[in-house]
């Protein structure tokens, strides 16, 4: 069993709109170990949701996966034909909570008939066998099984949430993703289903990657983040590490604008300007039109990630001077 | 912003939404029956003050913005409002009543109403749906000048080319002609937010302003709103279900739960130190930006989900959900459950804390 479930390597998703080329993730690489929480924060646009559909192979039009190699599993998941991936992959290996999934259960059948479908058609079981699992999967996700026989419209945001959360565990996948999972939910929801998303990763053991663009919500979660700016990861790091001890420019200041329930109510600081146009992204440092620190080598030269120790990285030309 | 006189003072405002009757509750001429959504709430506003009302949704903080600008109907209730002296002077000319300076804005006939227009304006959330699309930013702000007939049309222009400088959009020629779809989210809800102040209105209603904005441009829009305050005085009801928005924006806080105000009070005093279960339940839900998170579950002293308002629980409303009331039962069973709690100021709290809770206030 290797120790890495994932490794995705200089990642490229393009897409191929009429107006040009949008680089949505454009040279991203990061590993994911066995058991891991990695998050990934950015804001909208900043290509984090790419990202996870090129790992499911489900990169709508006019996008596709231009370069790099992603292994799930030791699995080389680019060369795979969509037959292959949905065969031995999706939802096998690597199951989705997609954004606003609760909205797209199907009104027409009862959530366990749901589930007892993909039951069916991807482990093959019995009708039997597959109702007495759903009953076990709805109880994993905090739910009574009397819920297998309501349709979604009976439930509320935070029970149709636990139902796809129930879904995407259906066939024991080694890797959740869940984008933006809490994202519509009023914050008692919100902290109730972080909860069980963290009882869930300890018990099974799951790596989880979580997408979401509100920093509170991840370091509820994860070990290991990764902030993303206009389609590259700009920083990487543990946990401590981004939250106590930031690096990158963006890093910092997103931080700095987060409103706090505690401590000092400062003056809240703000990023000027607005993330850029993906098909047209500036020179040089991708941030530079919007970093305070910014000096003449960020507009000429991107710069690399830069390796500050403990698996620290920060793409920045003033952490130079740290890398080891 | 304590010293500002009382602008607004919305007192026991209710808004009913009937339901339909079912078959069997037409044939046993069983009574209507209605959704609370805002079912007795009162509370005042000061000049300069930004007073927000938090809550999940459903809770009623829209319903409750909305009835003040009659978008909605009100089913009960007044709400006494303070506008300025030339607006006052039109309405009592045009036969509204007047008392002491405030109008009954639920009593104000609705075809005598539009001078109140220029006093009471609204920012919504959303930015991309919020903004006709097929007018460009000077038609959109240049509108409600047309409507209250201010200004010629070079005034006009002028005007709204200051107030594009205002909310720093700029240069505003840049921006006149261009359509809502050209702007990112961040640049029309500053258009949203200039057309609200252009009539240099005494109140806004900010619903949500800014979450569906991205973080990092958030913290530029909150300041916008704060400026405005600071610069022409306006006062603000800030409509959020973020916590930490409202601690940073607001000067007093109302916490509303189903379709009532639970707590009320200083801002920072009551998410420093929260009264009402619900509350703290609310404020021990946020997440924060702390590593140290991940380490531990959430304690969330709340039970079960929120109850339709359609069916609002007997007595205290949060009752069947409150977990204090489990563990002070033997003292609290003959109030809770049969009783509803009215809004008091509890004991050992600071100067203005209101607090809807039995264990909480004396009886």
């Amino acid at each position: 069993m290797p120790e890495e479930v994932l490794v995705v390597e200089n990642l490229k998703t393009y897409y191929f709109t009429l107006k040009g080329v949008v680089k949505a993730v454009d040279g991203v690489s990061f590993k994911l170990r066995r058991g891991e929480v990695l998050g990934i924060a950015g804001e909208s646009g900043s290509g984090k949701s790419t990202i996870a559909w090129s790992i499911l192979g489900l990169v709508p039009p006019p996008g596709r996966i231009v370069s790099g190699r992603i292994l799930v599993d030791g699995i080389e998941v680019t060369a795979l034909s969509d037959a292959e991936l949905r065969r031995k992959v999706r939802w096998k290996k690597v199951s989705m909570i997609f954004q606003g999934a609760m909205n797209a259960l199907t009104p027409v059948y009862t959530v366990g008939r749901q589930i007892e479908e993909v039951l069916r058609i991807h482990a093959g079981m019995s009708g039997r066998e597959a109702r007495r699992r759903v009953y076990e999967l709805l109880e994993s996700v905090g739910l009574h099984k009397s819920i297998a026989d309501r349709y979604p419209h009976e439930l509320s945001g935070g029970q149709k949430q636990r139902v796809v959360i129930a879904m995407a565990l259906a066939l024991e996948p080694d890797i959740v993703i869940a984008d933006e999972p809490t994202t519509a939910l009023d914050v008692v929801v919100q902290a109730q289903i972080l909860n069980l998303l963290k009882r869930l990763q300890r018990e099974k053991g799951l790596s989880i990657i979580l997408i979401t663009h509100d920093l509170g919500v991840i370091a509820e979660l994860a070990d290991t983040v990764a902030v993303m700016y206009a389609g590259k990861i700009v920083e990487y790091g543990s946990s401590e590490d981004i939250y106590r001890n930031p690096k990158h420019p963006y890093t910092k200041a997103l931080l700095r604008a987060i409103p706090r329930l505690r401590g000092p109510v400062d003056k809240l600081i703000y990023i000027p300007g607005q993330p850029p146009d993906l098909r047209n992204p500036p020179s040089g440092c991708r941030f530079h039109p919007r970093c305070p620190e910014a000096f003449e080598r960020c507009r000429l030269r991107e710069p690399p990630l830069f390796n500050l120790g403990n698996g620290h990285l920060s793409a920045c030309w003033l952490n130079e001077g740290e890398a080891s | 912003m304590e010293g500002g006189e009382v602008i607004l003072d919305v007192r026991d405002l209710r808004v009913w939404f009937p339901l339909r009757k079912s078959i069997v509750e037409l044939v046993t001429f069983k009574p209507r029956r209605y959704v609370r959504a805002v079912d007795g709430v009162s509370f005042t506003v000061r000049r300069g003050e930004v007073f927000c009302l938090v809550g999940e949704s459903g809770c009623g903080k829209t319903t409750t913005g909305k009835a003040i600008l009659r978008l909605v109907e009100a089913t009960g209730g007044s709400i006494l409002f303070k506008p300025k002296r030339e607006v006052l002077r039109e309405l009592e000319a045009s036969g509204v009543e007047v008392s002491d300076g405030y109008v009954d804005l639920l009593k104000v006939p609705r075809r005598k109403f539009k001078p109140l227009r220029r006093e009471l304006q609204i920012i919504y959330q959303d930015p991309y749906g919020s903004l006709n699309p097929r007018f460009t930013i000077k038609r959109i702000l240049e509108d409600p000048l047309i409507v209250h007939k201010i200004g010629d049309r070079r005034e006009r222009e002028e005007m709204v080319a200051k107030m594009l400088e205002a909310v720093k959009l700029t240069p505003a020629s840049d921006f006149m002609e261009r359509y809502p779809h050209q702007l990112s989210g961040g640049q029309r809800q500053r258009v949203a937010i200039a057309r609200a102040f252009i009539l240099n209105p005494s109140l806004v209603v900010a619903d949500e302003p800014v979450s569906m904005l991205d973080v990092s441009i958030r913290a530029e829009i909150l300041e916008l709103l704060l400026d405005f305050r600071n610069k022409l005085g306006t006062s603000f009801i800030f409509i959020t279900h973020d916590l930490a928005v409202a601690r940073y924006i607001c000067d007093r806080i109302a916490v509303m739960y189903l379709g009532k105000i639970v707590e009320m009070g200083d801002a920072r005093r009551i998410i420093e130190r929260p009264i009402h279960p619900y509350t703290k339940a609310l404020v021990a839900a946020v997440p924060e930006p702390d590593p140290e998170n991940r380490k531990r579950f959430r304690e969330l002293r709340i039970k079960g989900e929120v109850p339709s308002a359609a069916a609002i629980p007997p007595g205290c409303r949060f009752h069947p959900r409150c977990v204090e009331f489990e563990e002070d039962y033997d003292r609290l069973k003959a109030k809770c459950p049969v009783e509803e709690p009215p809004l008091k100021r509890p004991l050992e709290a600071e100067e203005g804390r209101r607090v809807a809770c039995w264990r909480y206030i004396t009886w």
